[in-house]
């Protein structure tokens, strides 16, 4: 088994902590995982990526041409991955901020209203929650519960208090897909 | 020990800390920064020493200071930083003081870019400074290699009075990967008895890289000659896989090895006799073991982020035994893994011709 996911979006939607919460859980599941950030003048703007490969053998490359899984946070990323994502797999948007509808027939498009989805539930930075637990819930490479434990095992003392938040967050972007 | 999900950088400054790293200097250069951030808070809560440095070139000469008095020294930073570095380092080899110095490689020549190569192998491999010598490099694929690399730069650097550096590349540096940190070695270790520490009670200790007279500057050379050989002779280190049957060999370091590997495992899976020879010391490099192979093997086949640097190694290793191809890319590219699937099918063809 291996799984490849590219976490795209503006910087400061939460893109790089989202593929880091990802890897967490592929963690704390006992599953080998690599997580690899975009660090170039993206991080001064524009759009900012990470990929995130999960696999139960060794991790050869973090970085792949055709991942499997895309989850697209704006439309900058949209246009820069559609295309990119491999044959059969899926591609998560964030419709808040993808006005277009994918072109491709090759592959499941997963269509979320995420940012308006956080903004309901209080909190814009609340996005990259929203769209795990679509993704999450369309594809069960890890159980959400493990993605909620490895939040709550993960998250930084000082941020502790968002953890509820979190959750609730998690729980809507799934609730939406089984709807 | 638990796994922990680590980045590259600050895997090797953790590593460096539990390795008994006493004093820390460096100037910032992206993709190495997150070591020098980590090191900045960890040191001093630790009461240690941690210094930014007015430039690299201050920061080798304060590392040089450091060793000379038998403190347990490192330096981090990135190719052009590097560079900057090479009179210090060449001082630090010609006075036998040990050091570490990791060198997180980014595209170049020039500023180049702040992206993940290879192409400073021969800077770090062939001399790290004017004169007569080779650095110990370590050269890791993984973020665990990074963390067991650094405790082994440590303890060779101190076996030797030697510099070690970890050539590791801006992918090592960035990425995250479950990995163990070691527990934490004794700290502080005895000075040693060479160190310049104050000579009341005691003879002079010095340290010097300056022999003004011919016979005795051939005297040291000769003397660091011999050191290189001991080192050549027993800290060879490679890793290996699918070799017995292989008949083409593709041998690739760091990322770029890890990479080759992937490619190597899922064409073994198809029935293709591949196998995949992964240095992990590139100084000294792990000639005698390549040399066997050679002798096994129909082809080998580079595979570098640079435009062909190790190779000459490999050449060198293998003695024009079997033939040796290349495959590179360059500028802060890395080899896909479907692209390197690819490479192998051209070069298993040829190979396959000449069996």
């Amino acid at each position: 088994m291996q799984e490849e996911f590219v976490f795209s979006g503006f910087g400061g939607q939460g893109v790089m902590f989202a593929g880091q919460l990802l890897a967490y859980t592929a963690m704390d599941e006992g599953l080998e995982v690599t997580w690899i950030p975009s660090y170039g003048p993206e991080m001064r703007g524009g759009t900012a990526h990470c990929f995130v490969v999960i696999s139960d053998k060794v991790i050869g490359s973090p970085l792949v041409a055709r991942p499997m899984n895309g989850i697209i946070f704006n439309k900058p990323s949209f246009d820069k991955y559609e295309h990119d994502i491999a044959i059969g797999g899926r591609l998560v948007v964030n419709t808040s901020l993808v006005p277009q509808k994918s072109s491709r027939n090759d592959i499941e498009i997963i269509n979320i209203n995420a940012t308006d989805i956080a903004y309901e539930l209080g909190d814009a930075k609340l996005t990259n929650m929203v769209l795990l637990g679509a993704l999450l819930r369309q594809h069960s490479v890890l159980p959400i519960q493990a993605l909620e434990r490895a939040l709550d095992a993960h998250i930084p003392k000082h941020r502790r208090h968002l953890l509820e938040k979190n959750y609730r967050a998690i729980e809507r972007g799934a609730e939406l897909m089984r709807a | 020990m638990a796994r922990e999900l680590l980045k590259g950088n600050v895997a090797i400054a953790e590593a460096a800390v539990r390795a008994g790293c006493e004093a820390y200097f460096g100037y910032p250069i992206t993709p190495q920064t997150e070591l020098l951030e980590y090191m900045s808070a960890r040191m001093p809560e630790l009461g240690r020493v941690f210094l930014q440095a007015e430039s690299e070139v201050a920061a080798i000469n304060m590392v040089y200071g450091a060793a000379c008095a038998g403190v347990q020294v490192m330096s981090s930073s990135s190719s052009p930083g590097v560079s900057l570095m090479q009179e210090g380092l060449s001082y630090i080899a010609g006075s036998e003081v040990p050091c570490v110095i990791v060198d997180v490689m980014r595209g170049g020549p020039g500023l180049g870019n702040i992206l993940p190569s290879q192409s400073d192998y021969f800077q770090v491999t062939k001399s790290a400074g004017h004169g007569d010598y080779h650095p110990i490099v370590l050269a890791p694929s993984s973020v665990q290699e990074a963390i067991d690399f650094t405790m082994l730069a440590f303890e060779l650097s101190r076996k030797y009075r030697h510099i070690v550096v970890i050539a590791a590349d801006g992918q090592i540096g960035q990425m995250m990967e479950p990995a163990e940190l070691p527990d934490m070695l004794p700290y502080p270790q005895p000075r040693p008895d060479w160190a310049v520490t104050g000579a009341k009670g005691r003879n002079k200790n010095v340290v010097t890289s300056l022999y003004m007279n011919a016979d005795e500057e051939e005297a040291f050379n000769i003397r660091l000659q011999k050191k290189l050989e001991v080192i050549r002779a027993i800290e060879q280190r490679s890793d290996e896989f699918a070799t017995d049957d292989a008949e083409l060999l593709v041998v690739g370091y760091g990322t770029s090895g890890r990479i080759a590997m992937s490619a190597v495992q899922k064409k073994k899976k198809k029935g293709l006799k591949v196998g995949l020879f992964r240095p992990k010391t590139i100084y000294p490099f792990p000639e005698k073991r390549l040399a066997e192979l050679a002798e096994q093997v129909e082809m080998c086949l580079v595979v570098e982020m640079n435009a062909g640097q190790m190779v000459e190694d490999v050449r060198l290793a293998v003695n024009g035994v079997v033939p040796v191809e290349f495959y590179g890319r360059m500028g802060g590219n890395i080899p896909m893994p479907d692209e390197l699937l690819r490479v192998i099918e051209r070069y298993y063809a040829y190979s396959a011709v000449l069996a």
